[in-house]
């Protein structure tokens, strides 16, 4: 297992920058299995998002390469991930029931080629919206859940199966239930594809009933959600609650409600993977806190 | 919500809008009557030009989904499905532009169905 010290040591030698949550700090000894005083047991994930795969448009001309690009890159990491998440919008939509299959199986087989195997998956509004996640569960199962890794409560929400942008109430009642469960100050991660707050609704850049889940995580000390949809890196906070958008795999769009249109930057052939690339989280679970490194997409 | 409007969402059952593409406006007893068609990708029109201090009445005849009608700015929203026409109103009391889009995703083209109000003097 790789401590923090080695991991801050493997950023010095070559990380990009590092921003760091700041979550209030705390005993790392109230939970988890690493409840010996001083015996961390940090661990880091890989968040990759909105790979689009299918997508064809002079937004990125070299779309058919930039997913196999972001899996050599991540599999060339020095240290491995513990596990990897993909926030969504998988696959590019299409009106085309059988397209859409096409795609999200293409998208499967090749990420398969991830070295790190415990791959966790969520639909975005590209993947879901049209047949309300039907084609993605038959592939990939349910589109919201739970798990625990190493001390920290991961709770991964869909706000994409709603062509609305709905979580829904009962999955509204099912996260309450699931924090029901946990303690007031457990480290609690938020994966989703849409941002849970307002954070430009004049560009569907919001979940419609957001504010319902985010007063259900207001009572937990350390939440901190990770979320893709706005293809760029993006930081803000609700009170104590950290959001982190994640840059896409595709095409880098505007910043939020800098212009009257959403449409994505210009791509530069000069700089094909400008504005795309993927992170590392690494969670320091005795201070619960988040490292929060961007990597490009390229395997060198 | 820092504007002053007075908003009020009226939701309307009246059949099929035949005609409604052109997004005719009228004067019904002062309101002011646009007709907005919503077809994926589009609004048409998609720049809609009102007066201040008039109520306004936007009639939507969606042709082809459940689209959506927000506006931010003025926290109006409204589903827009097929087969009948969806009545928005509101006074504008304040001159500027507001921009609304749809807010149910409704394929490739979603992104770009958006358009904005111009309220003038």
């Amino acid at each position: 297992m790789m401590q923090r010290r080695d991991f801050l040591r493997l950023l010095g030698a070559g990380g990009g920058a590092v921003f760091a949550s700041g979550l209030a700090g705390r005993a790392m000894a109230d939970y988890g299995s690493n409840k010996m005083a001083g015996a961390y047991d940090d661990f880091y994930f890989v968040q990759l998002s909105d790979t689009h795969w299918g997508f064809k448009g002079p937004a990125n001309p070299d779309a058919a390469n930039t997913l196999k690009h972001a899996v050599a890159a991540v599999n060339a990491l020095k240290a491995q991930p513990d596990f990897i998440v993909f926030t969504g919008d998988l696959t590019h939509t299409t009106d085309d029931a059988q397209e859409r299959r096409r795609r999200l199986a293409e998208f499967r087989d090749i990420v398969s080629g991830l070295k790190v195997k415990n791959v966790r998956f969520m639909p975005g509004e590209h993947d879901a919206s049209l047949d309300n996640g039907a084609a993605y569960k038959e592939m990939f199962g349910e589109t919201h859940y739970a798990f625990d890794h190493k001390g920290v409560h991961f709770i991964a929400l869909d706000n994409v199966s709603d062509p609305g942008a709905r979580i829904g109430e009962a999955q509204l009642d099912w996260l309450k239930a699931d924090l029901s469960r946990q303690k007031k100050d457990a480290p609690i991660v938020v994966l989703t594809h849409r941002p849970l707050f307002d954070l430009a609704p004049q560009w569907d850049w919001a979940t419609r009933d957001g504010a319902q889940a985010i007063e259900l995580l207001m009572p937990y000390a350390n939440v901190t959600v990770f979320y893709g949809h706005i293809h760029q890196e993006h930081h803000h906070r609700t009170e104590h609650i950290a959001h982190h958008s994640a840059k896409s795999l595709i095409f880098p769009l505007p910043a939020p409600g800098s212009q009257s249109k959403r449409a994505p930057l210009p791509w530069d052939p000069a700089a094909p993977n400008k504005g795309l690339g993927f992170r590392e989280v690494e969670a320091e679970v005795d201070a619960s806190r988040y490292r929060i490194t961007e990597r490009p997409v390229s395997a060198g | 919500m820092k504007t002053l409007w007075r908003a009020v969402l009226g939701v309307g059952l009246s059949g099929i809008c035949l005609g409604a593409a052109l997004g005719v406006g009228k004067d019904a007893g002062g309101e002011q009557v646009i007709r907005v068609t919503a077809q994926r990708f589009t609004f048409t029109p998609n720049e809609i030009v009102v007066k201040k201090g008039r109520p306004v009445v936007l009639e939507f005849s969606s042709l082809d989904f459940v689209h959506g009608f927000n506006i931010p700015s003025l926290k109006l929203r409204a589903d827009l499905p097929p087969g009948k026409i969806t009545r928005v109103r509101f006074t504008p009391d304040r001159a500027g532009e507001h921009p609304f889009v749809c807010d149910n995703f409704c394929g490739e083209g979603h992104e770009d169905m958006h358009g904005r109000i111009v309220v003038k003097e």
